[in-house]
């Protein structure tokens, strides 16, 4: 039944332009940094030849190019995400899934996995830039792996906290709004930290600050540093934003 | 078989919450869109819901399939409680919202694939189900368009297609023949009636003819109360008009109509008479009544050709669903401030 709804879900967007579009701009967008990493490396490749342990290009182009597209998709996500829930308010096809014998659970699992298909398909579409790299040079594999993780959690972060403010409205464009904001927040959640520097009785602070903060546990996956509290972090934040979702279906059935 | 009970609804009611005080029943900041409501539907019987636009009939339905919680009351469907077993309960009901619920991007094929998917059939169940489904609505030559591009009328069907693709035990159908052309509405009530003999249906409709011309039962509401719950001959016979219209083109002597008996009051409006006839008001001499109502009229007639009125026109008066509505609501005590006191103390 899940699976059903998410196959629908993915099928309704590809048979609106929108995802189309979003693939297409991302491509050439990503495309465009991609290559321009690539010549700025090949320029640099004599200088960093002579030095010993120098950074090789995983961490000089494939690394700045997800974390590239991480920051992209911050702003296509809450596009994508936004239509799932409200759209359906709003046209009154809601009525459709209430009134089947499914569970709520199993909607917003629905909607969810649609939207990560769609979001796997943009990540592969991704890697596969990096990839095309082993037809001339050695890449490090394991880093690459990582960063691909880490980029998939990220989305999938987005993605969830996408679907839980399109839940909140009827209105496409305040979900897509509130979502991005929302994101936006927590990306750069941990700036705070960097102007409190000098300050050490805001220690304790920062540190919670930064343990929020998206970016901060998507670094280390960029740099190929896989580390659970990391991975928790996703997962918690992705279970979090499903719960409060399934639970905001149920409240719109109650008296209001 | 016949007395299987599918829906049981008991003391069903639900509050929206205002946070401007608008109506004078409530005290407290809520509107009651439907007040304690009880009745039950049995299978192969077609309950019409009448009710004029706010009266709560949608509210009641989107309860009944789960898409509002009730503030309180129990509905049971087949034995089952809706609240507590709502996916076992979803599984026999079919509905079909004041707007259907439409993938409009989608092929009616393609919808109704999903939505017998979604109903839990069996894959291989599915196709059939929609052949099926698209027969009865008449809809087996469109299953490729998009459903955008149909009609209002069309949309309408593939919304009734939805509601019985699974062969549901209860159809609930929300206005029905809303938007639909006159043929298309004749269409509906055919299927409907075919769709009583197998499933039980449950239609609202403020159009009382409609409601007359398929259900065997009716329910009338109106500000959220129940003020009628008995079969379509007792709605009959509740509608019995009292009243006549004559019109005759030479002067009349209103005293000799009213010196007939039975006759009450006659009101003279040009070339227009109308006769209101007095009967008991009891619903069980209904069929008395009717005899009496037949003998003044001949007698009526009889008289304005001895007098050589000129008589051209003889009809009753039809009693419209407002005339209705208000005979039914008056007979009601309509404000009973201890029910009211027990409402708001079960709310707090």
């Amino acid at each position: 039944m899940i699976k059903l709804i998410a196959l629908r879900e993915l099928k309704s967007l590809f048979l609106s332009p929108l995802a189309w579009a979003m693939l297409v701009v991302m491509q050439l967008i990503m495309c465009y940094q991609f290559l321009s990493q690539l010549e700025a490396y090949l320029q640099l490749q004599a200088k960093l030849a002579v030095l010993e342990d120098s950074p090789g290009i995983t961490d000089l182009v494939i690394a700045p190019l997800l974390g590239g597209s991480a920051i992209v998709l911050l702003l296509i996500v809450p596009l994508l995400t936004m239509r799932l829930i409200s759209e359906e308010q709003k046209s009154q096809t809601l009525v459709l899934l209430f009134s089947a014998p499914i569970s709520m659970t199993q909607i917003i699992l629905g909607k969810y996995l649609g939207v990560l298909g769609f979001l796997l398909i943009l990540v592969i579409m991704i890697a596969l830039m990096p990839l095309s790299l082993l037809f001339g040079t050695a890449i490090d594999l394991g880093q690459l792996f990582s960063a691909l993780l880490g980029l998939t959690l990220v989305l999938a972060s987005f993605a969830a906290a996408g679907l839980y403010m399109s839940t909140l409205t009827r209105q496409p464009a305040i979900a897509a709004v509130s979502s991005f904001g929302l994101l936006l927040f927590l990306w750069i959640i941990n700036w705070a930290d960097a102007a409190d520097v000098d300050t050490t009785l805001a220690a304790g602070g920062e540190n919670v600050l930064r343990w929020f903060s998206i970016l901060n546990h998507f670094e280390p996956l960029l740099k190929g540093v896989f580390s659970t509290a990391d991975i928790a972090y996703y997962l918690l934040f992705i279970v979090l934003f499903l719960v409060l979702s399934v639970r905001r279906l149920e409240r719109l059935r109650l008296p209001h | 078989m016949d007395s299987e009970i599918l829906i049981e609804v008991s003391q069903l009611s639900r509050h929206f919450f205002r946070s401007h005080v608008s109506s004078a029943l409530n005290n407290s900041d809520q509107t009651i869109a439907v007040d304690n409501i009880n009745f039950t539907l049995q299978r192969g019987e077609v309950l019409g819901f009448l009710g004029p636009n706010g009266a709560g009939k949608s509210t009641t339905m989107q309860m009944l399939t789960g898409n509002l919680a009730p503030t309180h009351g129990s509905i049971k469907i087949a034995g089952m409680d809706l609240l507590d077993n709502p996916i076992a309960a979803k599984a026999k009901i079919g509905y079909l919202p004041d707007t259907p619920p439409l993938y409009k991007e989608l092929t009616v094929d393609e919808y109704l694939n999903y939505c017998a998917r979604l109903n839990q059939l069996a894959k291989a169940d599915v196709k059939p189900a929609v052949s099926m489904a698209k027969e009865r609505c008449g809809l087996t030559e469109h299953g490729k368009r998009v459903i955008n591009n149909l009609s209002k009328g069309y949309q309408q069907r593939v919304g009734i297609a939805q509601a019985i693709i699974h062969s549901p035990d209860i159809v609930i159908l929300d206005e029905p023949t809303v938007g639909l052309d006159p043929i298309q509405m004749i269409e509906i009530r055919k299927l409907i009636k075919e769709l009583g003999q197998t499933h039980s249906v449950m239609l609202s409709s403020h159009i009382l003819p409609e409601i007359q011309a398929i259900c065997d039962n009716v329910l009338i509401i109106n500000q959220g109360k129940l003020v009628f719950n008995a079969s379509i001959e007792q709605l009959k016979q509740h509608m019995q008009t009292q009243t006549l219209q004559l019109s005759c083109a030479n002067p009349v002597d209103i005293t000799q109509i009213e010196a007939l008996e039975g006759i009450s009051s006659v009101q003279q409006n040009g070339e227009k008479l109308v006769v209101h006839c007095s009967f008991c008001e009891d619903l069980s001499q209904a069929e008395n009544n009717q005899a009496a109502f037949i003998k003044i009229s001949q007698q009526l007639i009889n008289l304005a050709n001895q007098q050589q009125w000129g008589l051209y026109e003889v009809f009753p008066e039809k009693q419209t669903l407002e005339d209705i509505f208000m005979s039914l609501t008056c007979v009601e005590a309509p404000f009973i401030p201890s029910q009211l006191q027990e409402q708001e103390q079960k709310i707090d």
